[in-house]
């Protein structure tokens, strides 16, 4: 089955262009990078643009660079470029296992961060990710750049804070200060092909604060700052973390759909959060499971 | 618009619609009949092909994106006989119907490319994202890691 719809395809080279381009168009605008997503959209009719921006040839959008505590994810790094940073490695390795996770080798090698959160379909694995490191979307638009916190980010399935004649140019996440320890756990029935069923991310910190966010469970990915606020403080024994998985029900509100029952999303929510939760703080201790073993 | 694309060596200037799919552009206008068409939406890798030299799912490509880019198929990695790892599998009698063989020969191809020595599991890895509906997928891994001995010396 072809693609039935027509469109224009254009391929900027710069920003500005890519700015410019968008601001004179009419009609509905679709950005393009890797195109694990938009291509199916477009096949099943899903979205019908009237013009297609491709940005891959656009300068400056490739790089993982370090500025201090901050890492940032230029909007055309893929997540095998993520796999294969040393700088990811030893800075934020769970941005790693998650990447690691996603999709097939194939699907990797295109498929790009900054496109997962602006597909933002509620089992993009980068979502939880971003939201427990504190991330901010970088923004250009006709008025010039913002920054938009990863909290704001996400509005709906498949909704996003991204305005008209905007383009996403990277991610940055801050590495949180001292020693820290993170887990992505991901639930699927099958690797290489399937989307999260549930997923969690924890980030374990010093001085026992923790950030925790679901995906796949809710309209969008969602952290749980309730949940963080019954772990911050205290020392993460089994009760402590039977406390907080009491209130994953309040955190999430799963659907029923071919891939997984509410019911099964929302207590794998529980396992995983007790997973991950001991995956995290024991690798922030320096032990536990290597980054990228799989908690299911 | 016309794209500009190299097809196993060979170059190919094509006018194409922005709608058009690689795969179907590879199939019907090359000629190149090995990618194959299946789910088409990123999920049976049966489609493919290397892009650059990295494995890419041909149905997730409009023609256009390809346009200045490097294609191989399995047409063009064989050329001067079966590789090692094709001989391993067909040795080893890894397909059945063989709808998944080019794109898992050129998945395993490209692991053993980077990785000569992989263990079982990133064999799975590599060919994780292409599904063969008959074989179990053990004999395919078997014959991978097989291949994996004599790969460098023999290819």
């Amino acid at each position: 089955m072809t693609i039935a719809q027509e469109f224009e395809y254009r391929r900027p080279e710069t920003l500005e262009e890519a700015l410019e381009m968008l601001a004179a168009a009419e009609g509905d605008v679709r950005l393009l990078a890797g195109g694990t997503d938009l291509v199916p959209w477009l096949r099943d009719g899903m979205i019908a643009p009237d013009l297609v921006v491709d940005i891959k040839g656009v300068e400056g959008l490739g790089e993982i660079a370090e500025d201090g505590e901050t890492v940032s994810f230029g909007a055309l790094v893929t997540f095998d470029d993520v796999l294969r940073s040393r700088l990811v490695a030893d800075r934020l390795p769970m941005v790693r296992e998650m990447a690691g996770r996603v999709g097939s080798v194939g699907i990797r090698h295109r498929a790009t961060v900054v496109g997962n959160i602006c597909s933002a379909v509620p089992s993009c694995d980068a979502g939880p990710v971003l939201l427990v490191y504190g991330a901010s979307v970088h923004v250009a638009g006709p008025d010039g750049s913002r920054e938009v916190p990863i909290d704001d980010w996400f509005l709906g399935p498949k909704r996003t804070a991204l305005g008209p004649g905007e383009i996403v140019t990277g991610v940055s996440l801050r590495v949180p200060a001292g020693r820290h320890g993170g887990a992505y756990v991901r639930l699927s029935r099958y690797a290489g092909e399937d989307l999260a069923q549930a997923s969690v991310a924890v980030t374990a910190m010093e001085e026992d604060r923790y950030r925790v966010a679901f995906g796949a469970v809710a309209p969008t990915p969602v952290r749980a700052a309730h949940l963080e606020a019954c772990l911050n403080g205290r020392p993460p024994t089994a009760d402590r973390a039977d406390r907080a998985a009491d209130l994953v029900a309040d955190t999430i509100s799963p659907i029923t759909d071919m891939r997984a029952s509410k019911e099964y999303r929302l207590r794998m929510s529980r396992v995983m959060l007790k997973r991950g939760l001991a995956a995290a703080v024991a690798r922030r201790d320096g032990g536990g499971p290597a980054y990228g073993t799989s908690l299911m | 618009m016309d794209i500009s694309i190299s097809v196993n060596g060979e170059p190919w200037v094509l006018s194409v619609e922005p709608n058009d799919v690689l795969l179907d552009v590879l199939r019907s206008r090359v000629g190149v009949k090995s990618p194959k068409i299946g789910c088409e939406r990123g999920d049976c890798g049966t489609c493919t092909i290397l892009l650059d030299g990295r494995t890419v799912r041909s149905c997730l490509v409009l023609a256009v994106e390809a346009d200045r880019h490097e294609i191989t198929t399995v047409e063009g990695i064989g050329r001067d006989g079966l590789t090692a790892l094709q001989r391993s599998l067909w040795e080893l009698n890894a397909f059945q119907c063989g709808f998944c063989a080019p794109g898992i020969v050129l998945a395993a191809a490209e692991l053993l490319e980077e990785n000569p020595h992989p263990s079982r599991e990133e064999v799975q890895e590599a060919i994780g994202g292409n599904l063969c509906r008959c074989t179990g997928y053990e004999p395919i891994i078997e014959a991978v890691l097989a291949a994996a001995a004599s790969w460098k010396e023999d290819r």
